[in-house]
């Protein structure tokens, strides 16, 4: 029984917390282009700083 | 056109000094563009951003206030190889986007409660099986009630609300059952846990709500692109009027930017791209599109004239009362429900199904209730059964056999370069019927019949010349010409009629151009039937002569004098270069020249009405099992669960095949 008392918040927590998830990605809009998102994956254009004038 | 192009109109101004502008990129096709287009706009300096929609083929760009002018992204653009088309994204699109978010949302929470509520049943499941302890059991179940009534309360709110707007309009749709089926199942549910029994179902309330969401949603997604991809359709038109400001000059403004008050001129031989009154000028219209009168009508000041009529003679200045943010999508809107009103005898499928289904499922629970009553059952235990067979027939996988299989085609389409404004143009296409091609030709623009421009002794001298050309036909005061065109025909015309054919269609060639040019073009397609001189009146009576021997017609056309009889016709495809007027009145619209796209519409259209037939059968089968066994009130909370999860996955899994057609491209 005692069990229960710590499992069961702790599941439902990990539920709020995929929740509260899905919602941020949502409200930043990363659902709006889900094609281009698969692609965009694959660029290494994040290994450096995106500046336009060259390595940092 | 001389007069200068003015894009800022498009720029939007977000606070903090950054200017913005959205753009319908034609070309963009894969993810090497993407990068492209990012890469190149990255190096222009004063550009903060710029950020490609593969789905959509849009960019949006931002860059600080007074950085560029608007024009200059554009320019960059095309010094990348991009034709790029500003737009302003209509109201009706935002609304779209936000009720989109919104089911999202509400899917997002169904989703979460639904697995955590399923985690507690199962461990009640379980139990009951077992030993568990019945205050244990209750615990569980008070925590269930705990999440299921603040989820249902915020994510049962979209059935909620059109169940009872629906019986506040005196009728009954889908929502209505679904939304009774969830209520009563969570007062009910409350009330046993109160009595500490055995069983709950919360679980499956909130599970139904979950899958109905999913359907729910994918019918957005779909009703959003299109809409879309119509926006997208309408700014590579990029049609312009000129708009004359008050101290004379003129400016060349897309047509978005017109607001009504403004004053345009229409110059002869211009197509009439506003409705309004006549300020200043005279001239003859050619109001056939509008009024299918053929004959010119002389305006004058004062007089209204309408978009969509040609101006022969004179310049006029016209005041604008209507012009709208897009007149395209308002066209499309008007012709659509036009031509919805010709196919009364159509009903949509996901309509009629609800038709039959809502009465038959009030009217099951209703009996079983009164029947288990009348067997002597107490009133609470007949209740109980009366809902349960209430949430078992609800309708998760009717709400998903539609929407999934739509979803599914329409990106199928879209990879073979076809666009569908609106998805119901799938159901439509049901067995073969008749295929008419209209115009398999290539060359398109004419300035007049032959007949029109009284221009026949010119004609002749054409005609001996070339005998099996197209003529055309201009006239300017008397001075007359006649050109004679010779028909290219669009590529794989030949391989898409013969295609179409072995597909059990009859093709038809209905034209308006002179027999001699005709039947040369029929013979190289392999086509018999091939009706010459006809004006649109004439295609339509066609239209209507076969509509009553009980053929279906599939119509394809891009010419101005198409678009009524595709409208008219069961369902029309036309190519993304076609006419204003052809397009909108097309259910299905294809990029580039190639007829290809058309067989491989049919194809898919085809293979994706199978599927939504068979889906509804899925659906009709899972209920013929399940809904018995709850009429004998064995259905427990597991077994509900079981049934309603496998149903909706069955269907949707089935939706899925729909992507393995047209050959090649499918991943």
């Amino acid at each position: 029984m005692n069990i229960i008392a710590i499992l069961l918040p702790l599941a439902l927590l990990l539920g709020a917390t995929g929740l509260a998830a899905f919602l941020w990605c949502m409200r930043s809009g990363q659902f709006a282009d889900l094609e281009g998102a698969s692609w965009r994956v694959l660029r290494d254009d994040d290994m450096v700083e995106p500046r336009p004038d060259g390595q940092p | 056109m001389a007069t200068p192009q003015d894009l800022s109109v498009f720029v939007r101004h977000a606070p903090g000094g950054v200017a913005g502008m959205e753009l319908a990129v034609d070309g963009i096709r894969c993810a090497g563009c993407m990068h492209a287009i990012e890469d190149g706009l990255a190096r222009e300096a004063g550009l903060l951003s710029a950020r490609v929609n593969l789905a959509l083929k849009r960019v949006t760009v931002e860059w600080r206030e007074g950085a560029l002018r608007p024009e200059a992204v554009v320019e960059r653009l095309a010094a990348l190889g991009f034709k790029a088309y500003p737009f302003l994204p209509a109201d009706q699109e935002g609304r779209e986007a936000r009720e989109e978010a919104r089911l999202l949302r509400c899917l997002g929470v169904a989703g979460f409660a639904a697995m955590n509520i399923m985690l507690l049943s199962v461990s009640v499941w379980a139990g009951n099986a077992s030993d568990i302890e019945p205050s244990t059991r209750d615990l569980f179940h008070w925590l269930s009630a705990l999440i299921a009534l603040p989820t249902a309360a915020y994510a049962g709110r979209p059935f909620f609300e059109s169940a009872l707007r629906a019986l506040r309009a005196g009728s009954v749709n889908m929502d209505v059952p679904i939304t009774l089926g969830v209520v009563l199942a969570l007062a009910m549910s409350v009330v046993e846990t109160w009595q500490h029994s055995r069983h709950a179902y919360f679980d499956g309330a909130v599970m139904l709500l979950f899958f109905l969401l999913v359907g729910r949603y994918l019918d957005q997604l779909m009703r959003r692109r299109t809409r879309d991809l119509a926006g997208n359709l309408a700014a590579l038109k990029a049609e312009t009027a000129t708009r004359l400001a008050p101290d004379g000059t003129a400016v060349a403004l897309p047509i978005a930017a017109i607001v009504p008050g403004d004053l345009v001129l229409v110059a002869p031989g211009e197509r009439v791209s506003v409705d309004g009154i006549v300020e200043g000028g005279r001239s003859e219209l050619d109001q056939s599109l509008v009024t299918g009168e053929t004959a010119p009508a002389t305006v004058g000041r004062g007089e209204r004239v309408y978009a969509g009529t040609l101006n022969l003679s004179g310049a006029l200045r016209v005041r604008v009362e209507a012009a709208g943010s897009g007149t395209l999508l308002d066209d499309i809107d008007r012709l659509m429900s036009q031509a919805v009103e010709n196919r009364s005898r159509y009903v949509k499928l996901s309509d009629r199904a609800a038709r039959l289904y809502a009465p038959l499922v009030h009217a099951t629970a209703l009996a079983t209730f009164l029947g288990w009553l009348a067997l002597g059952l107490g009133w609470q235990q007949a209740l109980l059964i009366a809902v349960t067979v209430l949430i078992i027939t609800c309708p998760c996988a009717l709400g998903l056999a539609i929407p999934a299989v739509q979803v599914v085609a329409a990106s199928a389409l879209f990879r073979q370069r076809v666009m569908l404004k609106h998805g119901d143009a799938l159901e439509v296409r049901e067995y073969p019927g008749q295929g008419l091609t209209s115009r398999c030709g290539g060359s398109e623009r004419r300035l007049g019949s032959v007949d029109f421009c009284q221009a026949q002794e010119q004609a002749d001298v054409a005609i001996r010349a070339h005998p099996d050309a197209s003529l055309i036909a201009y006239r300017n005061g008397d001075r007359r010409i006649a050109i004679a065109i010779g028909q290219r025909l669009r590529p794989q015309a030949r391989e898409t009629v013969a295609a179409l054919q072995e597909a059990g269609f009859a093709v038809m060639i209905l034209s308006g151009d002179r027999p001699q040019a005709v039947a040369p073009v029929a013979a190289a397609l392999g086509i018999t039937e091939a009706r010459a001189g006809l004006l649109p009146g004439g295609k339509l009576e066609l239209l209507d002569g076969l509509a009553r021997k009980g053929r279906k017609v599939l119509m394809v056309g891009d010419g101005l004098n198409d678009a009524p009889a595709l409208a008219a016709s069961h369902v029309s495809i036309s190519p993304v270069s076609a006419s204003h007027l052809a397009q909108s009145a097309a259910d299905i619209v294809f990029l580039g020249d190639s007829l290809a796209p058309v067989a491989q519409a049919v194809a898919i259209g085809r293979k994706a009405r199978r599927l939504m037939i068979q889906n509804l059968w899925l659906a009709v089968l899972y209920n013929a099992i399940a809904v018995p066994v709850a009429i004998a009130g064995l259905v427990t909370p597991l077994i509900a669960a079981a049934a309603m999860s496998g149903s909706s996955l069955v269907v949707t899994l089935n939706a899925l095949r729909a992507r393995s057609t047209g050959g090649g491209s499918a991943p």
